[in-house]
């Protein structure tokens, strides 16, 4: 399989955009409705303009059009046929190819089994649901075995449990066939999940690329930490393991219980919505809380982000704005607050020690 | 048998306004009832027709003429349509001429064309070219137009070539709307013909109701008059048989 280069791509939306994805990785570009994500996709499919060149495996292939580049494309809207019943869809791609009937035949039996979608080969796509679509969708992609499989939002029309189920299915599928991918979506749930590597778009260039902790515990910049949801991130400069799963990190002067994979914790991270805020001391048992004093209180439409100083740190919390209102914090006011435990994400030392070697904590 | 009874009930409608008309005509209800013949007299004279040969004679010259008519101007809409569709620069260089000659009532070329070709055999025969081409070429062009982009761009990452991507998505998802243009169209050929025999043509059911009317033969114009009616409904019955069936399945 090959991997994919961009150098210097440009049209429309994109600008500039320099980006490679490895041999059998899963690239996730995340980034909001219209930063280009799909246009990206396009581009590599060679079903749009550009200027500057794309690379499979270092050779050019910007003359070549997209029928020859052997490419499985899931379309967000999945494209399958009305015309055709699952079995034509999956077949389709391959008898652009391959003339003979049976190994047409063999394989598309291949990928309804691969898929497990065996008794849905005689339906048409009007009459299936929208996983079973998503399925037959996929099928089709793969079954010409394409070498850059590209997956535009595959999961975004699905209900919550569906596409959890699916998207662990894609992973093993890309595992198993080792076939380089690109994955986009806006969900950074699912493409810290799904992703070896993220590349965050935005406004048509290239963010920040690299694994899904680098991101979140490394953002390049203030508009890529805020996309990302401007998380609280501590050093930890001395980690006690307490139970099996837990431990106890020292920041500055704060202690903070972490749930622990024993691979030892480098920094912690917390996003501001994760962190409660009260006037008086909640009821329930005393882990991570703490008291802190807002040094700043900024609404917008129906948020509220709040900057405490908590010791020595300095963290941000977010709340719903009718609760601020209600609470009436000021800025000076003394609150208490809890960092909510499980919520609370770790990056490990030695698991990935060798790509964190810039980090000075 | 529930479902055959609900098709005959269909033609129960039909069945009382052929009596009402039956009854009215013998009881002379209105006043110029020597115009106005009963049913059963129009089905006599048509029997009556058939037994002469008349009425076959000048029913197989309309027929030959819509169908030479009608086929030549769908192939030729249908091939013109088509490749305007998928083409922009055949649509860019075709389309301001076909949008503006697709307009003209195909009647209104009847004077011209009696000029050009003169009365014979070709003459209704290009009015029904004329009246079948521009209409087929223009719904098979936005049909084809119409096809979601979507589905190409799939087809062509699935390795498909363009002329495949034509054959495979392009024109099967195009069907419906070009069977709506072909539908319309093979009823539209039959009205077209008996008003061009009618002014132009001296053979054919529309010349026969000429006659029929110097003559003041009420029952022989009803009897073309339905006879005409009946056509137009099969023809466009039987493009709605052939869609359904090219369609069934995914629809």
């Amino acid at each position: 399989m090959p991997c994919v280069e961009l150098r210097g791509v440009s049209n429309f939306i994109c600008r500039n955009v320099d980006l490679r994805i490895e041999d059998s990785e899963i690239l996730v570009l995340l980034g909001s409705t219209g930063a280009g994500k799909t246009t990206l996709l396009s581009i590599i499919a060679g079903l749009v303009e550009y200027t500057g060149s794309v690379l499979f495996n270092g050779v050019g292939v910007d003359e070549v059009p997209s029928n020859k580049r052997r490419i499985g494309y899931l379309f967000q809207g999945l494209a399958l046929f009305p015309h055709l019943n699952v079995a034509s869809n999956i077949a389709f791609g391959l008898k652009t190819r391959e003339n003979h009937s049976s190994k047409v035949e063999k394989r598309v039996n291949e990928m309804l089994h691969l898929m497990g979608i065996e008794n849905l080969s005689d339906r048409y796509p009007y009459n299936l649901s929208g996983g079973e679509r998503q399925r037959v969708a996929l099928g089709r992609a793969l079954a010409p075995s394409p070498e850059v499989l590209l997956l535009d939002e595959p999961l975004s029309s699905l209900d919550y449990e569906t596409s959890k189920y699916l998207r662990m299915e894609i992973k093993r599928l890309q595992r198993k066939l080792g076939i380089t991918t690109i994955y986009v979506t806006h969900n950074q749930r699912e493409a810290e999940e799904i992703g070896d590597k993220l590349a965050i778009i935005h406004n048509g260039t290239v963010g920040q690329v690299g694994t899904p902790e680098e991101i979140f515990f490394n953002p390049v910049n203030g508009q890529i930490s805020k996309f990302i949801g401007s998380p609280n991130i501590l050093c930890c400069e001395y980690c006690r393991k307490l139970v099996k799963g837990l431990a106890e990190i020292k920041s500055g002067d704060l202690h903070i219980i972490v749930p622990d994979n024993g691979n030892g914790i480098k920094k912690i991270a917390i996003l501001p919505h994760d962190i409660y805020i009260s006037r008086n001391k909640p009821p329930g048992p005393d882990i991570n809380r703490f008291t802190g004093t807002i040094i700043d209180v900024n609404s917008s439409i129906n948020l509220t982000l709040i900057r405490l100083r908590v010791g020595e740190h300095v963290l941000l919390a977010e709340q719903p704005i009718e609760i601020t209102e209600e609470l009436n914090l000021q800025v000076g006011d003394e609150v208490h607050l809890i960092l909510k435990m499980p919520r609370i994400k770790t990056l490990s030392t030695r698991e990935n020690e060798s790509r964190f070697d810039g980090y000075s904590c | 048998m529930i479902n055959r009874f609900k098709k005959m009930w269909g033609l129960l409608p039909i069945v009382i306004f052929l009596v009402l008309w039956e009854i009215t005509a013998r009881l002379e209800l209105f006043p110029g009832h020597i115009f106005f013949p009963p049913f059963s007299e129009v089905m006599r004279e048509f029997f009556s027709l058939m037994a002469t040969g008349l009425l076959v004679e000048s029913f197989s010259r309309s027929l030959f003429r819509v169908l030479i008519g009608f086929f030549a101007g769908s192939v030729c809409g249908l091939l013109v349509g088509i490749l305007m569709g998928w083409r922009k620069l055949v649509d860019r260089s075709f389309g301001p001429i076909i949008s503006l000659i697709y307009p003209i009532p195909a009647l209104g070329w009847l004077p011209l064309f009696m000029l050009w070709i003169g009365i014979n055999e070709m003459l209704p025969i290009a009015i029904i070219f004329i009246c079948s081409f521009f209409p087929v070429c223009y719904t098979t062009a936005t049909g084809v137009k119409c096809v979601d982009k979507d589905y190409i761009r799939a087809a062509r990452t699935l390795g498909a070539s363009e002329f495949k991507v034509l054959t495979g998505v392009i024109l099967p998802l195009a069907l419906p709307e070009i069977f709506t243009g072909l539908r319309l169209e093979s009823g539209m050929a039959w009205r077209v013909v008996i008003a061009a025999e009618m002014v132009a043509v001296p053979t054919g059911i529309g010349a026969l109701m000429m006659r029929a009317e110097s003559l003041v033969r009420i029952d022989i114009i009803i009897v073309c008059l339905m006879v005409l009616s009946v056509m137009c409904f099969s023809f466009e019955k039987c493009f709605h048989y052939i869609e359904r069936r090219l369609t069934t399945g995914w629809r």
